[in-house]
């Protein structure tokens, strides 16, 4: 929500950056910084996306200082609101001069602080959201793959839709069902794009092997799935998946149990990601799947730090009493990029300059190998997508009620170690 | 089997609707105030019980018995301090300030709590059910139907065979002549929002229960809270459960036929009432 008091807040706070990362410059380098945009959702409902923004920043201010680069970290906060972070990032171009825009945090902040920098020519970072949402929603014509055309300044790096469909049925491989799945998917970006019959989760869950039940898009903040319990009832459905938001898959879950519908597998994004929303689940919460995109268990260092994915996992739970979370890495991994492609650009107030190193990029991140080589990716996107790799996991449920999720398929990227298998609901 | 099933579900819905449009109907029966901070205090109150919970270690339903003379207080104090400066016969200033109330409750709750959604844990009664033939009904949503009718026997006690009642009817027709035999209408208005708060926390039991909430999701509901209201007609208490069982069949039996029509359907239900019955259904008084 839009607040004076908020406004002025986050304004404060991005001067407070703006200002520290000031303070180091003069002494370490010659001439003015480069400045480096970055746009988050710090409030709102993505607030959780962000929790680990002034923790990353500050970590990468006093490694940058050591390292002598002379850089700026200008933050602007999206307040989940996409109109929003189009406008911030409108700012951060014009009133900021800035150099180099990072964006993070799903389609509703990257996609419209992307079209933003690629129309006034700024170089841009992207992560934290499927491909397809970020490279097919930017398109004029999203229905029209002819029509589609490369960015020149705007690079993204995270998974697309065929490697959830992969990690999700490679998972429910490891059960005993019977291969009938019943779908969540809400009227909303995500929820049309994965429920989409033609380009949806539907066609390659078929090639798999498993049916689709999909009974319609419903509004989110839904009070009652009765509809959905009684046609995953009637079609026999074993697993259930979707795209959920946690309040809304707490009121699933509850009517499920309460109607007598007992899937053997529930698999679900979003709902969730964060250990604080499975918490809220209780017992019911144990055993539920998920795609992992990074987590403490990854077998990745940082470039920037040289930390391992448990230390900086154990660091960031030190410095903030919280329990880590998937994007922690990518964030971290964001500017891991940054400084990458900064010691490399000869020029880094030359957009063209900087655009080219980030495609030159060749680097060993906290989240995995991240380099604009097109493995992996349709030839459209080859140019600006990079993939990361992508696992299953399961919620455990611990004996104090505390959740640890744990990576139970990896045949997408096996050089991610599995810490157990993967166990029926019921 | 289906429908029965959907229509069940739904009049156990509507049971949840009707307890969050109850305290509306109150506070606006009484005293003509729109309330839009309503959903915000329920919020307010469900944050309330889940402290209690996770402080004390109490069961959710002690933590609200605890709860409810706190809220009572609140209201109490809310209305003395803040809404009776504001009544009168402009129906605007109450509007804004509880608007404003509104956007202050959840920002402070969004410091006090930050944004992560949390429940209120009730253990195996989450997920216990009733089988009722071959249709099972959850015992949380039969629980929440049941209050709803309790809620509205109760008002309906306190309004119908009470002497505060009898002020608050008095004061509701004509707060001038009530004044003139000794009712003190801004102590009656400030006993009215403290049951109505009471409400709000049996309300907030149940909503917390139900769903995740985080300090976002006042408002959200509370359409269908005024929707309840107007189809039962102003200021009739049985007239709100009912109204808040249509609009909870209407959204069921809408999302049986197709999921994109649930929210839409109880929409529409609430135009059909209003285009049979202008006035709702069970108007208490032609004024």
């Amino acid at each position: 929500m839009l607040t004076r008091r908020r406004l002025l807040k986050s304004a404060a706070a991005g001067g407070l950056v703006t200002s520290a990362g000031g303070l180091f410059a003069p002494a370490l380098a010659q001439g003015s910084p480069v400045r480096i945009g970055y746009v988050s959702p710090q409030t709102g409902p993505l607030a959780g996306f962000a929790e680990a923004d002034a923790f990353t920043i500050e970590a990468f201010n006093r490694i940058a200082a050591e390292q002598g680069l002379n850089v700026e970290v200008i933050v602007k906060d999206s307040q989940s609101n996409p109109n929003r972070a189009a406008d911030v990032a409108q700012e951060l171009i014009i009133d900021d001069g800035i150099h180099l825009m990072l964006v993070a945090s799903t389609p509703e902040t990257t996609n419209p602080v992307t079209t933003v920098a690629e129309s006034e020519g700024i170089p841009t970072i992207s992560t934290m959201a499927p491909w397809q949402p970020w490279f097919i929603g930017q398109q004029g014509n999203p229905g029209d793959p002819g029509s589609w055309r490369p960015f020149d300044y705007a690079f993204h790096y995270f998974w697309g839709l065929e490697d959830v469909i992969a990690v999700f049925t490679a998972m429910w491989d490891q059960l005993d069902t019977n291969k009938v799945v019943g779908g969540l998917f809400p009227n909303d970006a995500d929820g049309n794009a994965w429920g989409d019959p033609n380009t949806g989760v539907a066609p390659g869950f078929a090639a798999a092997g498993y049916e689709t039940v999909d009974p319609g898009r419903y509004q989110n903040l839904t009070d009652d799935f009765t509809a959905q319990i009684n046609a995953f009832k009637a079609a026999n459905a074993d697993i259930v998946t979707g795209v959920v938001i946690p309040p809304d898959f707490t009121t699933f879950r509850n009517q499920a149990s309460q109607q007598g519908f007992n899937p053997k597998a529930i698999t679900v994004a979003k709902a969730i990601l964060f250990p604080q929303s499975v918490e809220t689940l209780g017992e019911a919460g144990h055993n539920l799947s998920s795609e992992v995109w990074w987590s403490a268990n990854h077998p990745f260092t940082s470039s920037l730090t040289g930390q391992s994915c448990a230390e900086l996992a154990r660091a960031f739970t030190d410095a903030t009493g919280r329990p880590w979370t998937q994007p922690i890495g990518f964030i971290h991994s964001l500017f891991e990029t940054a400084a990458d492609v900064i010691k490399r650009t000869e020029d880094p107030t030359d957009p063209d300059a900087m655009a080219e190193a980030i495609a030159a990029t060749n680097l060993d991140t906290i989240v995995g190998h991240v380099e604009w080589n097109g493995a992996g990716v349709p030839d459209f996107a080859a140019q600006n997508v990079c993939k990361t790799p992508l696992v299953g996991g399961q919620w455990r449920r611990n004996d104090d009620g505390t959740f640890t999720l744990v990576t139970v398929e990896n045949s997408t990227a096996p050089d991610i170690p599995t810490q157990g298998e993967m166990q029926p609901l019921s | 089997m289906i429908w029965v099933d959907t229509v069940l579900q739904g009049v156990l819905l509507g049971g949840l609707y009707a307890l969050f449009a109850l305290g509306l109907s109150l506070v606006f029966g009484i005293m003509r105030l729109v309330n839009l901070a309503h959903g915000d205090l329920i919020v307010f109150a469900a944050y309330l019980i889940l402290m209690l919970v996770t402080l004390l270690g109490l069961g959710p339903f002690v933590a609200a018995l605890i709860a409810l003379p706190i809220m009572f207080g609140l209201g109490w104090a809310l209305q003395r301090v803040v809404l009776n400066r504001v009544l009168g016969t402009d129906i605007l200033p109450p509007l804004l300030v509880t608007f404003g109330l509104s956007v202050v409750l959840q920002n402070a709750l969004l410091e006090g709590f930050s944004a992560d959604s949390r429940r209120i844990p009730a253990g195996w009664l989450e997920t216990a059910s009733l089988p009722v033939g071959p249709i099972s009904l959850g015992v949380m949503p039969l629980l929440t139907f049941l209050s709803a009718i309790g809620v509205t026997l109760a008002l309906q006690f306190i309004f119908y065979r009470t002497s505060l009642g009898r002020a608050f009817r008095a004061t509701s027709d004509d707060p001038v002549t009530a004044s003139l035999m000794g009712v003190k209408p801004a102590s009656v208005f400030a006993q009215a929002t403290g049951i109505a708060m009471v409400v709000v926390t049996i309300a907030a039991l149940y909503l917390g229960t139900r769903a995740n909430f985080d300090p976002t999701t006042g408002p959200a509901r509370l359409i269908y809270a005024f929707e309840a209201v107007i189809i039962g007609g102003l200021g009739s208490l049985w007239g709100t459960l009912a109204g808040g069982v249509i609009i909870g069949v209407a959204q069921t039996v809408g999302a049986q036929i197709n999921p994109e029509w649930q929210i839409l359907a109880g929409h529409v239900a609430f135009l059909a009432v209003l285009l049979v019955r202008p006035r709702g259904l069970f108007p208490r008084a032609f004024d």
